[in-house]
């Protein structure tokens, strides 16, 4: 069993995804598929599962050319893909989300639900994947559903298994759960591609590493041959400064202070949970936690567009508990929100309409109600070359940009002002290790300038590397307070809590 | 993380990833429908309007009998005599709309009521709200108007515009109600604008009974006719094309500043494309909806005041906004929810229903072809993968289906 990818070359519109680009993966092996943004994975892996049709290459199976048609061929060519977002209906359980699409049924049309159970059972002990077929999807961790999601993939017998980003959602506990799975699969003979943009993970759990940029294979290395500084600069082209470089803090007065903070999220669960902190000017705070303990809803409520249900919040000493998103944006806060494309950006409009998002309302950019857009675009041209936002030009639909340049955009007219306190969600989710190179410097940039600067993340790596003080959040109560030189494993641990033996189970 | 980026590339990740690959400097050319250029908004309805017109070709040579009898003794009559009878019918439907200076004007009569409320219904749109609910607007502007129109005493310089000012008021306030209730309750628009036109429809039947509006000495609900000094006058003597045209116009350059000259306009369209950036922008997304539904009201009720001071017998009667305000719907649509995209789809829909009268006066063909082609545009602007098919278009963007969709998601 072997796949390959061959010459593949896809041309879209002014864009050549991919260029000449050869892949090879054999039973056994598993090859991580490394490249940024942009660089033309996702066309790759489209390709690959039937969604696009080359322009011109061949996908061979044994050597047997494959013309697929959509995913449903691929499927029956033994290929399984598992999404970085999960394909599950949360309220099935995980033998009818396993089933569906592939029921087996009985005479007359009865779903034979017991054979589903019976499937998951089997692949789950092949594996060691401890997965019960009756468990509903939206009780279970991630981890456990990412793993329901190769259960779904085995069960139609697939050979090749593709992972895209699947470490991105994992607690650190997780990931090492996740790399015994990938080693058992490599074991069974399955095939595996692994598209990461983490190298560190690529470097481990990878037998070879195959680099992409701008459309092309650019190198296809050992990974016993290089390391980290290597890999990032096969990526972005040139050397990258992977560590953040920064002088220790000098923290001044308090600028932020948050106290016994409450809220509430969607459904009404009490997901902030009296929480205090205190961030200083001069200083860095980052929030460590998993996904989902309360970082999103506590961000929210500091910046106005989520009500808090008691506790305070102050900024230099004022009370602004109660106070809008535009009164608190006056403020001279700059918010960069955990979704750029949810909250961050207005998609289908243009760069310079998103640069006056939250100023168009005034001088100068708005005389009383009367758009001033030749001042909007002044704006948005400078504010473009000076945050080197790679755009071909100002009046396209911010939609059109790389991750990276949309966050950058956002950053560009968050801190282009007198800045007093930067609140910044996932700062770099999603975009190149160029992009992250230059936002972590201009977050640092305002620190040094005297703003109180607080980052909330899901990227352990990320905080340890902006931080000058920890914060760890565990179901919306704060789990753990560090320093700057804390290590991963006691920071790991926190962010844990007590929910470990759950995760285990 | 994930490859949210740059075109081919993107893989969807959060709502409403629209790609607009064309811009251009001028906000005119993004004026043309919510995320679409300009060529790609004249394409569809261009092609649509022909494909609509072939099918009609269709329908008329088989409901042509006499034509149809000839096929099995001589196809080359039958075939004759069919291209002839749809010749006809076109030529009177052409005639009708452009053919003579009567024609012309009776489109741009028939065409002033049709912008004004595509407008109402495109302003909606812009915002990702789907303004169901014009009918019952104009009727409710429409009273107010009137009722300006026959209780005020003023020269008509003055009564005219108070009238129209009335209008407005009635139409915003009835549409700015659905705003509040989705604003304050969450109720979606779609449903209650729907059933405020049953309530505006009955309580004009109701008012029209009543001592308020009844005229004297009638028993039918029948109005009071509007003073002659509030009855808008025509713009040439004998022809029915009257200022309410003018008004349309001015409208259309109203809408076209409000929505992209202006910071409430800013406001509306970046909350209809995405309401929780609007919030994360610190706008006021609750206002936001009552006031992108009280613009849209008062431009509909502008719409219904033509239908009682613009026209014989210059009196309300039940139902007398008739369907203008459902075809609002489609003309917002095939003007892809822009102002000026509606001025030219309002002209198109009134021409066609001036050409309509002649097509059934000197072809024969009942005007309910009108409507049949009025549907036809709208099935193909609606279904555009359809259009791109038949006609091998590349990546033509559908900014009106998205439009419409948000209001329904949120």
């Amino acid at each position: 069993m072997e796949l390959e990818l061959s010459g593949i070359t896809k041309q879209f519109p002014g864009v050549l995804a991919n260029d000449d680009v050869n892949l090879r993966v054999s039973e056994g092996e598993i090859v991580a598929l490394l490249g940024e943004n942009g660089a033309g994975k996702s066309t790759l892996m489209n390709i690959l599962y039937g969604l696009y049709t080359p322009t011109s290459g061949e996908v061979r199976i044994d050597g047997e050319p494959m013309n697929f048609t959509g995913p449903g061929d691929a499927i029956a060519a033994g290929i399984g893909m598992v999404h970085q977002h999960f394909m599950l209906v949360p309220v099935f359980t995980v033998a009818e989300n396993v089933m569906l699409g592939n029921e087996p049924t009985q005479r007359m049309g009865w779903l034979d639900v017991r054979k589903a159970r019976k499937t998951v059972r089997d692949i789950s002990g092949r594996y060691s994947l401890d997965v019960d077929p009756d468990a509903v999807i939206e009780d279970l961790p991630v981890g456990i559903q990412q793993r329901v999601e190769i259960i779904k993939v085995l069960a139609r017998q697939a050979n090749v298994l593709v992972f895209d980003e699947p470490t991105s959602v994992l607690t650190p506990t997780e990931v090492d759960g996740f790399f015994e799975i990938m080693n058992g699969l490599k074991a069974d003979g399955k095939a595996i591609i692994f598209i990461s943009h983490k190298l560190n993970e690529a470097l481990e759990l990878a037998d070879r590493i195959v680099i992409m940029r701008r459309g092309k294979t650019v190198a296809e290395v050992n990974p016993a041959d290089v390391d980290e500084e290597k890999l990032a600069e096969l990526m972005v082209g040139r050397p990258v400064d992977l560590v953040v470089d920064k002088d220790p803090a000098e923290p001044g007065e308090v600028v932020l202070s948050v106290e016994k903070l409450v809220v509430f999220d969607d459904r009404d669960q009490r997901t902030v949970d009296g929480v205090s902190f205190e961030v200083r000017s001069g200083e860095i705070v980052g929030i460590a936690g998993v996904q989902g303990n309360g970082q999103t809803e506590l961000v929210e409520s500091i910046t106005g567009m989520r009500p808090s249900l008691g506790g305070t919040v102050s900024l230099k000493g004022e009370d602004i508990t109660v106070e809008s998103v535009r009164a608190i944006h006056k403020r001279s806060v700059a918010h960069v929100p955990e979704d750029r494309q949810r909250s961050g950006l207005v998609l289908s409009f243009t760069v310079t309409e998103n640069i006056v998002l939250d100023s168009y309302y005034e001088e100068p950019i708005s005389h009383g109600i009367r758009m001033d857009w030749p001042a909007a675009e002044e704006q948005a041209e400078r504010l473009v070359e000076q945050y080197d936002v790679r755009t071909p030009s100002i009046d396209v639909a911010v939609s059109t940009l790389s991750g990276g340049n949309q966050q950058k955009v956002i950053v560009a007219r968050e801190f282009d002002r007198d800045v007093t306190f930067v609140v910044a969600s996932q700062p770099t989710r999603g975009i190149d290790v160029g992009s992250i190179e230059y936002i972590h410097s201009r977050i640092v940039e305002e620190r040094d300038h005297g703003a109180a600067v607080l980052i909330v993340s899901s990227e352990l790596e990320e905080i340890m590397a902006l931080s000058d003080r920890i914060i760890v959040m565990f179901e919306g109560k704060i789990a753990g307070e560090f320093d700057g030189s804390a290590t991963r494993t006691e920071i790991g641990l926190a962010m844990l809590g007590s929910r470990s033996e759950e995760v285990a189970s | 993380m994930t490859d949210a980026d740059a075109g081919p590339e993107a893989d969807g990740e959060g709502e409403g990833a629209e790609t607009d690959q064309t811009g251009t400097t001028d906000f005119l050319a993004r004026a043309t429908g919510v995320g679409s250029s300009i060529k790609q908004a004249i394409t569809v309805p261009a092609l649509a309007l022909l494909s609509a017109l072939i099918i009609g070709a269709f329908i008329i040579a088989l409901t042509d009998v006499d034509s149809l009898k000839l096929w099995g003794d001589d196809p080359g009559e039958a075939f004759r005599s069919t291209m002839s009878g749809i010749g006809d019918a076109y030529r009177a439907l052409f005639e009708g709309s452009l053919g003579s200076r009567r024609a012309l004007t009776e489109t741009l009569f028939a065409a002033t009521p049709l912008i004004l409320a595509g407008l109402a219904v495109a302003v909606g749109f812009q915002a990702g709200l789907f303004n169901i609910g014009a009918n019952g607007q104009m009727h409710i502007g429409g009273m107010v108007g009137l009722w300006v129109g026959f209780s005020v005493s003023a020269p008509a310089i003055i009564h005219i515009p108070l009238a129209i000012l009335g209008a407005i008021v009635g139409g915003a306030m009835w549409g700015g109600l659905a705003g509040l209730l989705k604003a304050r309750t969450g109720a979606h628009e779609v449903i209650t604008t729907i059933m405020l036109n049953f309530i505006a429809l009955f309580l004009v039947d109701y008012l029209l009974k009543g001592s308020l509006f009844q005229a004297q000495g009638r028993n039918d609900p029948i109005s009071k006719p509007a003073d002659s000094s509030a009855r808008f006058p025509t713009l040439f003597d004998g022809y029915r094309v009257h200022i309410g045209f003018l008004v349309a116009l001015l409208a259309v350059w109203f809408v076209w500043w409000l929505m992209y000259r202006s910071t409430i306009g800013y406001e509306f369209r970046a909350v209809g494309a995405n309401p929780e950036g609007g919030k994360y922008a610190g706008m006021n997304v609750a206002w936001v909806y009552v006031a992108v539904m009280a613009v849209s009201g008062g431009l509909a009720g502008v719409a219904g005041s033509n239908q009682v001071l613009g026209l014989e017998p210059y009196r309300a009667f039940s139902n007398f906004a008739g369907d203008t305000g459902f075809d609002a719907i489609a003309l917002a649509l095939l003007g892809r929810s822009n102002p000026i995209g509606v001025l030219f789809a309002g002209l198109l829909f009134g021409g066609l229903r001036a050409g309509g009268i002649q097509m059934q006066g000197a072809a024969g063909i009942p005007i309910d072809l009108v409507l049949v082609l009025q549907a036809l545009i709208i099935m193909f602007i609606a279904a555009p993968e359809l259009v791109k098919a038949v006609y091998r278009i590349k990546a033509v963007d559908d900014g009106v289906a998205k439009g419409v969709t948000t209001g329904w998601g949120s």
